[in-house]
């Protein structure tokens, strides 16, 4: 007769709303854990979806998901030219928050070259951008229809299509317009600014007595179009040929000045340790103050439900039970608790988790040692209950 | 008669408690036998040490002095240490009956009654069989799956004689069984252990303070400031 399931069958009410308690608990530690994925998986999901090998930023910068990087988009062609080199695509990197609806909207814009790398890992509706101005591609999360347009910078881009699951490292959704856009967007100026700057610079160049008028105007046209200019990119990214040396080609880049060559091992490593580091340690901390109130919660639940049954402990041993029988219903009972509060804890996170505002990632291997976790916990705490009980005198069953 | 034809056999059994100054002799120098088929009493105030008596008969409690046999076998002498698991000795010999049932809350009637005996290692099906047919016995028959607080007084009472009688105990040792009773389902209560002593073939010992339930039994030790003072 297994002791343990017949005093839960008796205290029913009380073990579900005990064991839900608990499940909510491990709800919450179990979507840390999945939070902590999420973050991972977001900040390296641009990176995943480029396949680079190399991330060729501004020297000295850990590049466009640490801090700026600003490099000329015409080095791309300097880099194709590099032996190994197979694709060099410039990207251009911004995050945007506008008002929509009255409300902010947020999302992370990437340009990239048409028909190049860099652009939507997948068009789940519509088309991928056809035209080199006004398109977009929109992340799903982004919760845009085809069709509809949004007002960036000076001009309105119309939605042509939808793309995955796809988030900056921030948790943004992401967007996608051709390179000439999204550097519009970034650098280019509005008429009242481009006409004041060109009034300045003829003004100053006015002062300059010894330049004929032709050179004057020679000179303000080269300084207009270099200040005007918006050919400039966050970062190129590299694809090599296959069976060119990583190194060599990170060697060759970085000799010239200017420009880092990352690979993606190193842009990766920037981004997990850099960025995530911080995140995962308050996540992780957060999970070990969970599993010890659970524990702590646990631990109370058998010691008073163990001193509930301190007449039926001494009873039991008055009439002959074996200690293995009294610490098998307490074990038991502990175990219960823990496996179906771990139980609901993961079918409420199971049945939410795309409702979350941030990506929730449940890797098995994380629900494995959690469990492992949970069942070692839920042992560790019954021991308060059974040494309890091991020291139940069967005489305290005697008397009124 | 011979010594080991008792069921129970108690010589010079002395119990002090605490040292030095504080010693407090709970229980002294009693000696006694009881036969199988045998109800006696124990009959005293609060206080005069009946239930000390009964733990150390029960193997709960060690005497200071004296010596214990319980079915030939000797469970406690001066200085010496039984070479055998009290517990299987209690779980097979003796049986229990409490003041207030101590029936397990979460288990059934006939629960309650098969705990003691899968304890005694019987299968499921022997124990559960053996416990229908005891409550049954008891005209409990209509009442096998009644949680304890589901029953009355009496009937809990008659429960945990089942429980008690359910590995066939040589010895049955109760303790104010019918304190929590009226005195109507008291004296039923007396005289059901009466009946069981005589069909089972069981000693049993009656630990009382009420002098109205010990009609029929068939001795009486009056015990007063932890010595036996009477007989009758």
């Amino acid at each position: 007769m297994n002791l343990a399931i017949r005093d839960i069958r008796y205290h029913l009410g009380r073990f579900i709303l005990t064991s839900i308690g608990l499940g909510l608990l491990l709800g919450v530690v179990i979507s840390m854990g999945g939070i902590y994925r999420g973050l991972i998986a977001d900040a390296l999901a641009i990176l995943h979806a480029n396949k680079a090998d190399i991330w060729v930023v501004q020297q000295n910068t850990n590049g466009p998901f640490a801090e700026s990087s600003r490099i000329p988009e015409d080095i791309k062609y300097r880099i194709r030219l590099v032996p190994g080199v197979a694709e060099a695509s410039p990207l251009s990197f911004q995050t945007i928050q506008i008002e929509r609806y009255g409300k902010p909207f947020r999302f992370f814009l990437i340009g990239y070259e048409l028909n190049s790398s860099g652009g939507p890992p997948e068009i789940v509706a519509g088309r991928d951008i056809r035209q080199k101005h006004y398109e977009m591609v929109a992340a799903q999360a982004m919760g845009m229809a085809i069709g509809e347009k949004i007002h960036l910078g000076l001009h309105d881009y119309t939605i042509v299509g939808l793309t995955g699951k796809i988030v900056s490292s921030s948790g943004d959704p992401v967007a996608y317009v051709s390179l000439a856009d999204a550097q519009d967007i970034q650098f280019k100026k509005d008429n009242d600014a481009i006409r004041n700057d060109r009034e300045r610079i003829g003004a100053n160049l006015a002062t300059i007595q010894s330049l004929s008028p032709a050179q004057g105007k020679y000179l303000q046209q080269n300084i207009t179009a270099i200040t005007e200019s918006t050919h400039t990119v966050n970062t190129i990214v590299v694809r090599l040929a296959p069976g060119a040396n990583l190194h060599e080609v990170q060697e060759r880049i970085s000799r010239w000045n200017h420009f880092k060559p990352l690979s993606d091992a190193e842009q990766t490593a920037i981004l997990a340790k850099g960025m995530i580091e911080k995140a995962r340690m308050q996540l992780g901390l957060f999970r070990i103050i969970l599993l010890v109130i659970s524990a702590v919660i646990i631990s109370l639940i058998i010691y008073t439900s163990t001193l509930d049954k301190i007449k039926v402990i001494a009873t039991l041993k008055l009439i002959g039970a074996q200690n293995r029988v009294i610490v098998a219903m307490i074990l038991q009972q502990s175990l219960l608790m823990g496996i179906i509060a771990y139980g609901i804890g993961y079918l409420l996170i199971l049945l939410t988790y795309e409702k979350f505002p941030r990506r929730i990632v449940l890797e098995p291997f994380d629900l494995q040692m959690l469990f492992v976790i949970v069942v070692a916990i839920c042992m560790i705490s019954s021991f308060v209950g059974i040494r309890k009980a091991l020291t139940v005198e069967p005489a305290e069953a005697l008397g009124g | 008669m011979d010594k080991s034809m008792y069921a129970i056999e108690v010589d010079n059994l002395t119990k002090i408690y605490g040292k030095g100054e504080t010693t407090v002799t709970a229980i002294a120098d009693a000696t006694f036998q009881v036969k199988p088929g045998e109800l006696v009493a124990i009959l005293g105030p609060s206080g005069s040490g009946k239930t000390t008596l009964l733990t150390a008969i029960g193997l709960i409690n060690e005497p200071t002095h004296g010596k214990v046999v319980i079915d030939g076998a000797v469970v406690a002498d001066e200085g010496w240490t039984p070479g055998f698991d009290l517990k299987r000795m209690r779980r097979e010999k003796l049986g229990f009956i409490f003041q207030a049932h101590n029936l397990i809350p979460f288990l059934s009637a006939i629960e309650n009654v098969m705990v003691a005996l899968e304890i005694n290692h019987l299968s499921r099906s022997e124990a559960k069989s053996r416990a229908i047919e005891l409550l049954t016995s008891l005209n409990l028959g209509h009442r096998l799956n009644n949680f304890p607080s589901a029953l009355s007084g009496g009937e809990a009472q008659r429960v945990a004689i089942a429980r008690a009688l359910a590995n066939k105990p040589k010895v049955i040792l109760a303790d104010e069984p019918t304190a929590a009773l009226d005195t109507e389902n008291g004296k039923n209560v007396m005289a059901l252990l009466k009946k069981l002593a005589v069909e089972n073939h069981s000693a049993i010992l009656v630990v009382t303070h009420d002098h109205r339930m010990v009609e029929g039994f068939d001795r009486i030790f009056q015990v007063s400031d932890g010595r036996i003072t009477g007989e009758s």
